[in-house]
């Protein structure tokens, strides 16, 4: 751990897909730095012998049947669809084939 | 330098659950866009996934049949990137406990069997269809397939060229469509395979720089893309370049494999436990229940034809391919049929009429006793094999029993041994070269006349009296 | 009992609407009026749904007219915060990414309610996806509290906190991910019960951080939450982890005493952190319940000071991923004319997101990523393995815990939104019950000098609501206090 940079929060931002502009990143560097620096407490722990808790839950094996359930109509399901042909959502043309 | 190849694959199957992996949606192939979607598979704000007991059990099922060890204790994982056929901007997928690991498979080439490692098989959900056809700069999504669970099963590096990769794919394909969990159609998208493919001396113990290969849509054409690719990167080795580590699409019509731009700037899943579910624990009593319901997988079976019923390895290798038919096979010899006679009749004629007439065997309409039956009358003589290839054809054509056929027909073989014997004096008559080439010493002229005897007979003569009786009437006059 | 039944609580709404006292209709029409006399000022709604409130009163008074069961919650007016997906009117999340967004089914919990009878008059205001305590990070609207116009509500749920204070719903339902019910409830004046993991179904409640998410509701009084509890609670297929454990009657567990019960007080809660005055109202709560006839002990949760540091991992790196999926490809906001795919993402998030969501994600995205797994994730986990153990530990020793809800009463607007760390550690009393995922409740406890409501916690064992409602109920009956109702209208 430690001190984060800006080119940090440009990184994070592109996995996030987050644009920012130069006065947010300074300040995010500055936040984020505070943030992460008061984290560091954590490292007063020994945690080696401790397992990790995923959920506060102590449960396992839910499942459904394999049973096929009524969809929802087509309208329905493109009803909030920003742009649609009324068969697909619509995007801009995607030109990268992986 | 001499170099060899050093081949990983990763094939993701799509289950046969009649509904998806985390939600109710039908799998249906064939629904027009977006009609087999709800909130869940859509990825909606407030769903929740809930995982499909089905899923899990054909996942170790097929974990099982690859000799997998089956985790007690595994999760679900987020894996997170960004694109328009994932619905929720991440996949759920497993990371670092998948269901099952660790286990081999045995392919066959040129005669020479080798174990293939396989590292892991592991559940998670198909993405979205995208569709760039639909013009005005757009592309579609359908949702269709968004949550359709998928098997990854990931072979460790021990693929040493294209045709030991197109043997694993084939006998994976084998045994998963043996399990019944997958269809494993690569037209349609419920197979993907992709290539990790790198070379290195001969010799060398560390791998080389590794390009992936994707887009191919067939087995021959997984082949043919690692071919190329193992010659793209031994010209580059060879002319002291590095190989670039990066993913390479197969283009097909060109024959060649083209570099990819990546699709994230950088591949950071940020795999972390998906919350939503609970862990999966598959205890010994659940493992075992599922193991009861395998199949006898094709090698056991296939060294089992050969003991048991004698076939040869070819003959073997040919009905164990699909599963139907060698369950078909085996139900024509239940019903009294011999062996090998059995065998050439279902790979030859009937393989034929059910590939010319694109029939899956399931729907043959020669049953397996049929065509027991149908044997039967060879060895009793009373049709010849020659006529029993038409009362075949008629059989697959009308579903009718083969004695139906022979008694309508008029086919039944002629034995009279009068009725024979006059039928070869006159062929000896008709043909005095050749019996006279016999006569002098030339015994392989009897084939020709025997010949003669069945076309006068419209052949019906029943051929080892037909034979005999040629012989003794030349001998004698 | 007030003639204006807004004033009235959800049972004797219930009771007055069952026994034919007064019609659902007449109950409906006297919420949606005191909303129209109040909201102005409180701000506590982001959509009124006044037609079909009493399209489904007229429902209930037929049915009660047709002799047929009206259910647990015949009439009761009920608002809802906008992170419940509901059928009718938006889902928004506060969010500008949400805008106009129709969800195309009800959360489970808001079937449920409706099953009951209840009759839902609107949407509140929230945080913007639940991340903040002031409601201050709404992009709809600034919620006021009820007690002081010139403070906030807490948050995340102050809309609904807001609503009930200001009688402007018999109950709300809220969501609390790290104090998110119990911290709004606290500052004003509410009685709000944050479940145990698992009891309530998530089904339909957006998510922000899934493992430490739960749905619970804010009401008058503690029969109100038991009532509430009864009908919310339970198994649900939909949701993988909601508990297939019986769940009981909550009310009939109230009794006015606390005779036979011990009750920790966790040394770590009463420090310097914790304003005097709010020390002395939680004492004197303490003292009150000794005086029921509990038994008082004192109990140690060692790893509390690290509870912040934990949650802020855990949440935002869930958060990162559950807001993936606002993308402006199937639903919400898209930004216009973007030339592609990766460009329609980052203007759509940019535009969409407010500063504390996108501060959020950030940090949750880095805490995940690439080589840092390890150092910030994984560490949390480990750690919130240590916390839950300690509330195991001190229930070894007692039947519930007790302390503050937060260390002051409400703050002024505006206070704070400049330093999102103190924000955060304002929640340090709260955090560490979802991070062990053990059900607490918030209730009134007096009065500050400032005039502003302190709240009491107290937490129970998992699954053991009944409980923590049995002890509240006794400190109810028997504070000898009145805290009144604030002057709003
Ligand atoms: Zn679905």
């Amino acid at each position: 751990m430690g001190k984060i940079t800006k080119q940090d929060v440009e990184y994070v931002s592109g996995l996030a897909h987050l644009t920012l502009d130069e006065e947010t990143k300074e300040r995010l560097v500055g936040e984020l730095s505070e943030i992460l620096g008061y984290m560091e407490k954590l490292n007063e722990l020994d945690t080696s012998n401790i397992e990790p808790t995923m959920h506060a839950l102590e449960m396992t094996n839910v499942y459904r049947e394999d049973k096929v359930q009524p969809s929802l109509d087509r309208e329905t399901a493109l009803m909030n669809a920003p742009d649609s042909d009324g068969e697909y959502f619509l995007v801009p043309k995607i030109l990268d084939t992986e | 330098m001499e170099y060899e190849a050093v081949i990983g694959m990763e094939v993701h199957v799509e289950l046969n659950t009649d509904s998806k992996v985390f939600c109710g949606c039908s799998t249906d192939f064939d629904a027009p866009p977006n009609t087999n979607v709800c909130p869940v598979c859509l990825g909606m704000p407030g769903v929740l996934p809930v995982i499909n007991r089905m899923a899990v059990e054909y996942s170790v099922a097929a974990g099982l049949a690859l000799g997998c060890t089956i985790s007690r204790w595994s999760k679900m994982d987020r894996k997170n990137y960004f694109y328009p056929d994932l619905a929720k901007n991440y996949q759920i997928s497993q990371y670092d406990l998948p269901l099952t690991y660790d286990g081999s498979l045995e392919i066959e080439v040129d005669g020479v069997r080798k174990r293939i490692g396989i590292t892991r098989a592991h559940l998670e959900e198909d993405t979205a269809r995208n569709t760039h056809s639909l013009g005005g700069g757009v592309s579609g999504v359908d949702f269709n397939r968004s949550g359709v669970a998928l098997l990854e099963i990931v072979s460790e590096p021990d693929i040493r060229s294209a045709a030991e990769a197109f043997a694993y794919l084939t006998a994976l394909k084998q045994i998963l469509q043996y399990l019944g969990v997958s269809d494993c159609n690569m037209e349609e998208g419920s197979l993907r395979a992709e290539a990790n493919i790198s070379l290195r001396p001969v010799g060398a113990t560390e791998f080389g720089t590794k390009t992936e290969v994707k887009n191919v849509a067939s087995f021959s054409g997984t082949q043919r893309a690692i071919e190329y690719e193992i010659a793209r990167q031994r010209a580059i080795l060879e002319e002291g370049g590095a190989v670039l580590q990066e993913t390479r699409g197969w283009d097909a019509d060109r024959g060649v494999t083209v570099s990819q731009r990546s699709k994230e700037s950088a591949h950071d899943y940020r795999y972390f436990p998906e919350p939503d579910l609970v862990p999966l624990a598959v205890d010994e009593a659940w493992e075992a229940t599922i193991r009861e319901t395998l199949p006898e997988l094709p090698q056991a079976r296939r060294d089992r034809f050969m003991e048991q019923y004698g076939l040869p390895a070819y003959d073997t290798g040919v009905l164990t391919a699909d599963r139907a038919m060698a369950d078909y096979f085996e139900a024509v010899v239940e019903a009294g049929a011999e062996p090998k006679q059995a065998g050439n009749w279902v790979m030859g004629d009937l393989q034929k009429l059910l590939a010319d007439g694109d029939v899956p065997i399931g729907e043959c309409r020669v049953e397996p006793d049929g065509l027991a039956a149908m044997i039967g009358l060879i060895d009793k003589g009373v049709i010849s094999g020659k006529i029993a290839k038409d009362v075949l054809a008629e059989m697959f054509a009308t579903g009718k029993a083969p004695g139906t056929v022979v008694e309508q027909r008029g086919l039944v073989q002629i034995s009279d041994a009068d009725e024979l014997a006059e039928v070869a004096r006159a062929v000896i008559e008709a043909n005095p070269g050749p019996a006279g080439d016999y006569r002098g010493g030339k015994k392989n002229a009897l084939g020709f006349l025997v010949g003669q005897m069945m076309k006068a007979t419209k052949g019906k003569a029943n051929p080892k009296l037909a034979n005999e009786l040629l012989q003794h009437e030349l001998e004698k006059g | 009992m007030s003639a204006e039944s807004y004033a009235w609580t959800a049972h004797e709404i219930r009771d007055a609407v069952t026994s034919g006292a007064v019609s659902a209709r007449a109950v409906a029409e006297s919420y949606l009026a005191r909303i129209e006399a109040c909201d102005q000022k409180v701000q506590a709604y982001v959509d009124v749904w006044a037609e079909s409130a009493l399209a489904q009163a007229d429902a209930v008074d037929a049915r009660l007219a047709r002799g047929e069961d009206v259910g647990p919650l015949a009439g009761v007016p009920v608002g809802l915060k906008d992170l419940f997906c509901t059928k009718q009117g938006f889902t928004t999340c506060c969010s500008k990414i949400l805008k106009g967004y129709r969800s195309p089914f009800d959360a489970t919990v808001v079937e449920r309610l409706a099953d009951a009878g209840a009759v839902f008059l609107g949407k509140l205001n929230m945080d913007e996806f639940a991340m903040g305590s002031s409601t201050e990070n709404s992009a709809v609207q600034v919620t006021r509290n009820p007690w002081n116009l010139a403070c906030v509500p807490g948050g995340s749920s102050g809309g609904s906190a807001a609503a009930v204070a200001a009688d402007e719903c018999a109950f709300a339902l809220g969501s609390d991910t790290g104090g998110s019910i119990r911290q709004p409830a606290a500052c004003c004046g509410c009685v709000g019960l944050k479940p145990t993991y698992g009891r309530v179904s998530r089904y339909g409640l957006v998510a922000f951080a899934s493992s430490l998410d739960q749905v619970g509701p804010l009401t008058k009084d503690v029969e109100d939450c038991a009532l509430a509890m009864n009908v919310l609670s339970g198994r649900d297929e939909r949701d993988s982890t909601s508990a297939d454990l019986p769940v009981g009657d909550f009310t009939a567990a109230l009794r006015p005493d606390a005779k036979g019960l011990r009750i920790g007080l966790p040394k770590e809660y009463f420090t310097d952190a914790l304003g005097a005055d709010m020390r002395e109202k939680i004492e004197a709560a303490v003292s009150a319940l000794e005086g029921q006839g509990a038994e008082v002990v004192e109990v140690s949760l060692p790893h509390t000071e690290y509870a912040v540091a934990v949650y802020y991992i855990i949440c935002t790196a869930e958060a990162s991923a559950n807001l993936a999926r606002f993308d402006g490809v199937r639903y919400g906001h898209r930004a216009a004319a973007a030339a592609d795919v990766e460009e329609l993402y980052r203007r759509t998030k940019t535009e969409g997101f407010g500063p504390e969501v996108q501060r959020r994600i950030l940090l949750g995205t880095y805490v995940l990523s690439s080589g840092y797994y390890d150092a910030y994730y994984s560490k949390a986990q480990r750690v919130r393995s240590l916390i839950r153990k300690d509330f195991l530990d001190a229930f070894e020793q007692c039947d519930v815990i007790v302390g503050p809800t937060s260390p002051t009463p409400a703050f002024r607007l505006g206070e704070k939104t400049a330093d999102p760390l103190e924000m955060y550690l304002s929640d340090i009393y709260t955090i560490s019950i979802n991070l062990a995922g053990i059900p607490a409740m918030s209730m009134p406890c007096g009065l500050t000098e400032s005039g502003l409501p302190a709240g009491l916690q107290i937490m129970g064992k998992p699954f053991d609501e009944a409980t923590i409602l049995r002890v509240g109920y006794a400190y109810e009956q028997n504070r000898g206090l009145d805290m009144g109702r604030p002057a709003v209208a």
